[in-house]
């Protein structure tokens, strides 16, 4: 993960403006303010998380829907009898279980294999939900308890405290190094003995457990779930998107990508359903064309370019 | 004793339409790398079409003669295009393979969205002999078995094609290697494009059959990508006989199956790609 042109303390302060601006919308925002900011905050989540492992390493998951499906069931079983707490722990976990089961039987090959295994997870993980609730429960959907927008608010925070906690840990630390050495060459890094496949499990569990518990809490704001709200495709190509738009593997890409489309989907999806998905896709393809590397890339640039230009002022008047 | 005739028949017959999606994807693949997420949304984009055609007052055999070209040129089009220009930008094979992928979810949410907004999620169907006939005990529709053999003919001819003439030679030399390809005059962009468009026109064959024997809506895209990606795992990536044959293989356990529980069939599916991956990770007949 590179840090891109910002100074990393400079990088900080802005997340930390972000967070504290987020924290006080419940004592002035309206109820619109604050289920807008929780959405935007669960995608912060998603996204940074989403970048933390697929980014370095290069692995594209598409698991995320089932994650945070995953979340939402747990928040369904669970939330009559348990506080929040445990129902974000819970989806975190189940999700925690279902990556590991599956980044261990994918992760071991290369290629796109892991991409093509999680893109149909989602529709498989539906399908067994659905199968459940036909033939087990015979019932449709689940009603989920609300804890008050706040308490729903609050918990998103938290979370994308330790989220984007984690993410910096993670790059700090040997494992993100790892990780990244397994983007860059896995043959080179699986030579100075780095255990490839462990790391890369880990990596994908890390991610899944987080949006296992956003996914939890989301449910709790939505009072009714059922398979196809809660295993949504959407959920799995929206922090792709804002990844790529942001810019992959920097800090702060993710962040103003969720920001942005978040933002964007909150006030479009009722107004034109379809147009505004033709919109992003026409986004998805423009950034990936003539920006790369996001929209901190394109910041990078410019100021490399106002530098040198900068430069060669000095230089003609020497 | 029908029964089993009956699922064996309906399973060749969903098979026939599997291989032929699932040739196209992974030509797609094996040649230009491109993981296309969006494939399926040429299948839905071509069942409805061919859907209205026929309400129009088209006959259903003429409207292949409209949507395979068509499916053919947008392909091609869009492969002049955006990937060649992704090509060029893309510093090294793998990047390329991944931003590839990742436009082609672009594509996806383009095309899947143009469907929906000018179908809604109402299904479309017609009647085009759709009465049944008795086969060795079992009911089965006639449209569906002539779905079957216009499939066969389809996969024969692609494999003609590919074996017999100059450019199928141009696209075998390029799948196994780009760089030897271009040095032995084979035009790289052209030849990728043709697989791209071709890759496109098989995917509109199979939603034009799709039309003639079910009622599809504007939402089959997705399930459709997501079972020609099992296929081709299956069968080996940018392997042709291998969706082939990976085809016929989801086709006969996924009628098998929902003979016992509709529900359970992507379960089905996923079960054998997970033993599939365990025991033999480049698929049945991967290279």
């Amino acid at each position: 993960m590179k840090w891109s042109g910002l100074k990393k303390e400079f990088q900080y302060i802005i997340v930390a403006i972000i967070v504290i601006f987020f924290a006080f919308v419940p004592l002035f925002g309206s109820t619109y303010a604050i289920t807008l900011s929780s959405t935007i905050m669960m995608y912060i989540v998603m996204a940074s998380c989403w970048n933390m492992f697929s980014g370095p390493a290069g692995y594209i998951s598409l698991a995320s829907g089932a994650f945070v499906g995953l979340g939402f069931y747990a928040s369904g079983f669970l939330s009559t009898r348990f506080p929040l707490p445990v129902l974000m722990l819970a989806g975190g976990l189940a999700s925690l279980v279902l990556a590991v089961i599956i980044g261990s039987i994918t992760l071991r090959l290369r290629g796109v294999y892991f991409t093509i295994f999680t893109f149909c997870l989602v529709e498989l993980v539906k399908a067994v939900m659905t199968w459940y609730e036909i033939m087990v429960v015979r019932k449709r959907g689940l009603n989920v308890r609300n804890f008050g927008p706040n308490a729903a608010f609050y918990a998103m925070l938290v979370m994308v405290v330790i989220a984007l906690a984690v993410v910096v840990i993670v790059r700090k630390t040997r494992f993100g190094m790892a990780l990244t050495g397994i983007g860059e060459s896995e043959d080179a890094a699986a030579h100075i003995g780095i255990n490839t496949t462990a790391y890369k499990v880990s990596g994908f569990a890390v991610t899944a457990f987080m949006m296992g518990t956003v996914g939890a809490v989301r449910a709790t704001m939505l009072n009714h779930i059922d398979p196809t709200s809660a295993f949504n495709m959407m959920f799995s190509f929206l922090p792709v998107l804002m990844c790529v738009f942001g810019g992959m593997n920097t800090f702060l890409g993710p962040i103003i990508g969720a920001i942005v489309f978040a933002a964007l989907q909150y006030n479009l999806i009722t107004k034109i359903p379809q147009i505004y998905m033709i919109i992003f896709g026409a986004i998805m393809i423009l950034s990936i064309l003539f920006m790369p590397t996001g929209i901190v890339g394109v910041y990078e640039r410019v100021r490399k370019a106002i530098e040198n230009r900068k430069i060669q002022k000095v230089g003609g008047h020497l | 004793m029908s029964t089993v005739v009956n699922i064996v028949i309906y399973g060749i017959i969903m098979g026939g339409v599997y291989g032929l999606i699932s040739m196209g994807l992974t030509l797609q693949y094996g040649v230009g790398k491109i993981l296309n997420v969006s494939h399926g949304e040429f299948l839905m984009l071509s069942a409805m079409t061919s859907c209205v055609l026929v309400k129009a007052g088209v006959h259903p055999l003429l409207t292949f003669v409209i949507c395979l070209p068509a499916a053919f040129i947008v392909g091609f089009i869009l492969n002049m295009t955006l990937y060649r220009w992704l090509r060029n930008f893309s510093k090294d094979e793998a990047t390329f393979e991944s931003n590839a992928m990742l436009m082609s979810f672009g594509l996806y949410f383009i095309l899947a969205n143009i469907g929906l907004k000018i179908w809604g999620t109402l299904s479309k169907s017609y009647q085009f002999y759709s009465y049944p006939v008795k086969i060795l005990g079992a009911t089965i529709i006639v449209n569906r078995l002539i779905g079957l053999g216009i499939a066969i003919v389809f996969i024969i001819a692609f494999f003609i094609f590919l074996n017999k003439t100059r450019l199928g030679k141009a696209i075998r030399a390029t799948s196994q290697s780009t760089t030897a390809a271009a040095m032995m005059g084979v035009r790289i962009n052209k030849t990728m494009a043709i697989c791209f468009g071709t890759g496109g026109l098989l995917a509109a064959a199979a939603g034009i059959l799709i039309g003639m024997s079910f009622s599809p809506t504007a939402q089959i895209g997705l399930t459709n990508t997501v079972i020609a990606l099992i296929v081709v795992v299956l069968g080996g990536m940018g392997s042709i006989p291998g969706a082939v044959l990976g085809g016929l293989l989801i086709g006969l356990v996924g009628q098998a199956v929902s003979f016992f529980d509709t529900s359970l069939v992507t379960v089905a599916y996923y079960l054998m790609i997970i033993i599939l991956l365990l025991i033999r990770p480049k698929g049945l007949l991967g290279r």
